[in-house]
Formats: structure tokens, sequence, C-alpha cells
């Protein structure tokens, strides 16, 4: 396996942060382009796994593996099993339940709305800690993570607290789509950031100075300079907040107040089926969201191939 | 002009979402002074819940702390066939819903299934107890060590390990005296991370735990529990607990971050 293929990360650039949920991946089986290069192109990287009397490595791929399908694959592989075990005209019956329907709905579109919001509002945020001299960034380059390590349920009654029933601001959002939006809002809060502020750090500040010398207006330099450099970084970081939205649960817990065909989001429905005991529902809901995880997984590596390609 | 309306924007945007509510939370617990606070965190049932959290997460951690240092070797050291796809798997649980995790296990270790009663049999009971929330954690904290050690790995490159092999260490004594020394720092970060994350668990654990109260209950699950009982002084004193431990972690794995990554 040719050294440069030989790893799947969601992103080019490691974001310079410590995130505690999704993260692009810093792929181990790839070095930073710019980084020192030992190993020519083609070149398979690292030993063969087993040499003579050194069997601890083959051992070790062993352990990792049966790890991993202990633990992650069997379990998964059971609900895609679970939600087809009654025939694929089961599983249509089970995700055309108007339940169901409305809440994948639901889902994706508060999913949708929140990843635009993100690409936005995360690219603002990037923008402003990496352009702006503002005092205190370092604060709220700080705070921005604060989302990765707070416990979901936390940012939910924190919330709740401002934005519910007895709202401080007058601002009552409790039991309403509104209020799904903002928790999603809030645990999707860095990823844009955190994949558009390396990009933004590494620009080279030559381009838009000879732009504006030969009398560009800052409009025209953002739209034709900087917006098609850091566009891959912009639609990897929406991705990643759409894969995170879909499969919230602890935010929206309390907020949402968990109303079928109006604030129940696709994790809380297959919460509830499951304490009902319809394991098939669950199971059939759970797979379309694992489907779309898998679409925007596969998008995010075929993006960041494609942007490692154009260069 | 553009650049004053960007910044109020922006701040805005952060305190309403982030500053305010995580403040108020504060404010809540405390309103009424420190006493309460501590009342309402050292009854059994809340100093219980604490109990739990902290054997979850200590099982937790240690398991994806050997995984991830022997999944990251393998990953920059050895190659073999299937690598490219163990490292794309390494990163699914962050795709997975934490209710679809709790689900998943239920449906191969609950009692209704062969296994899960194959195991009862044998005195092994992992959904509603502790050993299936162990399970739920490490499935949703997998890729944290392993994705903190390997740039390192990468990084420091072998020739000080085939140093030591050709004057004649062991795999493990190379291993000891070599990489942990090497990949220490980044090792440190990843734990921290693994360990802020399982702390704050919710979803997975909610279902595989079956949250019984006194039982299988976590800090998590108390907070929200307490609040849907109207204890609110619970919920906020113990929610406040969380707020800080997330901190505290961040301003550790700041510290602790490998340098290569700050750039």
């Amino acid at each position: 396996m040719p050294e440069t293929e030989s790893g799947a990360g969601l992103l080019e650039q490691a974001p310079p942060a410590p995130d505690l949920a999704l993260r692009p991946a810093i792929d181990p089986g790839r070095k930073p382009r710019r980084g020192r290069s030992r190993r020519r192109r083609g070149v398979p990287s690292g030993r063969p796994l087993t040499s003579p009397g050194n069997f601890a490595p083959a051992l070790g791929l062993g352990m990792v593996v049966l790890y991993l399908s202990v633990i992650v694959l069997i379990p998964l592989a059971a609900v895609a099993w679970r939600s087809t075990g009654q025939g694929l005209d089961g599983f249509w019956h089970a995700i055309n339940r108007p339940e169901a329907s409305s809440t994948l709905k639901l889902t994706i579109g508060a999913s949708l709305l929140v990843a635009l919001v993100n690409l936005v509002m995360g690219t603002a945020i990037a923008w402003l800690l990496v352009r702006d001299r503002l005092p205190g960034r370092a604060l709220i380059d700080m705070l921005i993570d604060l989302p990765f390590a707070l416990p979901t349920i936390v940012a939910g009654l924190a919330l709740l607290t401002v934005y519910g029933t007895n709202s401080p601001v007058g601002l009552n959002l409790a039991y309403t789509r509104a209020g799904v939006v903002v928790a999603l809002l809030f645990v999707t809060l860095p990823f844009v950031v955190r994949t558009v502020q390396p990009v933004l750090l590494e620009l080279d500040r030559e381009m838009e100075e000879a732009a504006a010398s030969l009398g560009a207006r800052p409009a025209t330099i953002f739209v034709r300079i900087i917006l098609p450099n850091i566009a891959p970084a912009m639609a990897a970081g929406t991705a990643l907040a759409f894969a995170r939205a879909m499969s919230e649960f602890g935010s929206t817990v309390l907020i949402s107040g968990n109303l079928p065909f109006k604030t129940q989001v696709a994790s809380v429905h297959i919460f509830n089926q499951l304490e009902s005991d319809n394991v098939t529902g669950a199971a059939a809901v759970s797979t379309v969201l694992l489907i779309v995880s898998l679409f925007v997984l596969v998008g995010l590596d075929l993006l960041q191939r494609w942007a490692a390609r154009r260069g | 002009m553009v650049k004053n309306s960007l910044r109020v924007v922006v701040l805005a945007y952060l305190a309403m979402l982030l500053v305010i509510p995580v403040s108020i939370v504060v404010y809540h617990a405390f309103n009424a002074g420190i006493g309460p606070v501590i009342d309402a965190l050292t009854t059994p049932a809340a100093l219980h819940a604490f109990q739990i959290t902290a054997v979850v997460t200590f099982y937790a951690v240690l398991a994806n702390t050997v995984f991830g240092v022997v999944t990251a070797l393998l990953l920059v050291r050895y190659r073999f066939p299937g690598k490219r796809i163990l490292n794309a798997l390494i990163d699914l649980p962050l795709a997975v819903s934490p209710v679809i995790v709790g689900l998943a296990l239920v449906l191969v270790y609950g009692r209704t299934t062969g296994t899960g009663r194959a195991l009862a049999d044998v005195g092994i009971n992992i959904i509603f107890s502790i050993p299936g929330m162990v399970i739920a954690t490490v499935f949703v904290c997998i890729p944290l060590v392993v994705r903190a050690v390997a740039p390192v790995l990468e990084e420091i490159g072998d020739e000080q390990e085939q140093a030591a092999a050709t004057l004649g260490a062991g795999g493990w004594q190379t291993f000891r005296r070599i990489t942990l020394p090497a990949i220490r720092g980044a090792l440190a970060y990843g734990v921290v991370l693994a360990l802020a994350r399982s702390l704050g668990e919710y979803g997975a654990i909610a279902v595989v735990s079956g949250r019984l109260v006194g039982r299988t209950q976590t800090v998590t699950l108390f907070v929200q529990e307490r609040y849907q009982n109207f204890d609110q002084r619970a919920a906020y004193a113990s929610a406040v607990v969380l707020v800080v431990t997330a901190i505290v972690a961040l301003l550790i794995s700041r510290a602790l971050r490998p340098k290569e990554l700050v750039r």
C-alpha cells in the first residue's frame, strides 16, 4: 500500500486545539506535505508485522481487531441486522411510521440549518481569532473548546436555565424547535472554527497585498483570494458539524421536552422507542442515522483527498 | 466599520450561546451560598453517583490507554493488509450517536440475546451494570488516545528504537526505555481528553445503565434525574462540579498539547 494512500484522515489540517468529541483525525499514515519526507512516494511505510522471533506486533494487531470487533463492529452490525430482521419491508415500514419519518425530517432539517449557521458564524469567529487584534483573543480561543469539554447534559441544563420557562432574558424556547436548534448550535460551535482557523493562519498574506496594491477592494480580495483558499476547510467543518448535530442526544433531552412530531429529534426518538420496547423501530431509525454518518465520513475523505491533490 | 460589526456579532453570539448559559449554571448553584451546595453534594445519592462515575471512568480510560498506544504503534510503525481500513474504523465512534452506541450494546449483550444469556449464566451481567457502562464509555472514547499519540510517534521516527534493538534491547525494553518517554506528553494529553469525555458521557450510559437510581447512576444521570424531580439544588450543584472539571481538563490539555500540533 503506498504511503500517501495509507490513511483516511478527515482533514489535511490538524486543529490547533484540544477537542473532546468529534475531531478531524491527525492522520498517522501520512506525513504533512511540507514536513520531513524521508520516504519516497509509493514505498510501503513501516516494518512488516512479523519478524523472526518477534510475535508481539502480530499479537497486538490481533488484540486490537478483537477489541474493535467486540466493542464497536459487532454491536453496530447488530443494529443494522435488527433493523432488517423482518426483511426490507419491515425496515421501510418502521421508518415510514409517521412518528419516525417526522423525527427524521426534523433532525435532518435542524442539522442542515445548524450546519449553515456554523458555516457563517464559525468562519467569522475564526476570522476574528486570526486576523483581528481584539484584546482577550486568547480567552475567546479557549472558550471555543468548552462545548467539546462540557458534558452535553450540562449544556442542556445551562441552555434551559437561560432560555427556559423562567428565562432571565425573557426568551422562552423550552419545548420548541428553536430551543433544539440552539442546543445543537452549542454543541457544534467548535467544528468550523477549528478547521478554518489553522488554514487562515497559514494563508500567505502576500497574495492579498498584491491584490490590494493592484486596486482590489477588501470585498473582492475576500471573495477572490481568501474564500477559495479556506473553502475546503469551511466545507469540512460544516460537514462535521452536520454529522454531530444529526447524532446529538444529551443537550436536546431537557430543552426539547420530547414532544413527538414537534421537537423530538432522532436520538431522543430512538431512546423512547427502546424504552417502550420497540427495538425494531429504534434499530431502523438508528440505521438511517448510521448511513447518513457514513456518507458524511466518506464525503469528507473524498473532499480531503481532492483538497490535498489540488495542493 | 465592517470590523466592528463583525466583533459585535461574534461576541454577542458567543455570549448568548456560551458565556451566559454556563455562568448562569454557576450562579444558580451558588445563589444561596456555598453551604447548600456542599450539603447537596454530600448526600448518599450524590456520593454514590460520583463513585460510579469514578469507577466507570477509571476502567474505561485504562482500557483505552492500552488500546490507544498499541493501535498507534501498529498504525505508525508497521505495515499490514487492512491498515487503511483499521485507520478509518478508529474514527467511526465519533460519528455514531451515543444512543445508538447504547442500543448496539443492548442488542448484543442484553439479557434477551444469546450472548447476554450465556454471559449471565456464568455470572457476568453486562447491560444494566458496570461492565456495560465501561464498554459504552470505551466505545465513545476509542479515537482519543490513538489520535493524540500517533502524530508524535510519526514525528520522533524510529531511529532510536532501531538503535536500541541493535544494541540488544528486547521489544518491551525498547518500548519502556525509548518509546514511552518520548510519547509521554502526547499520551498524557490523550488520557486527559479521554478522561473528560468519559466523565461527561450521558447518552450511551443512559441506555446501557438502565438508569437504576442508587445502583448504576453516574453524575450526568444524577444531574438529569435530580432536575426532572425538581431538586434543582442538587442538579445545579453537581452540574457545577462537571463544569469545573471540564474547564480544568481544558486547561491541562492545553498545557500538555504536543507542540507540533500548535504550530
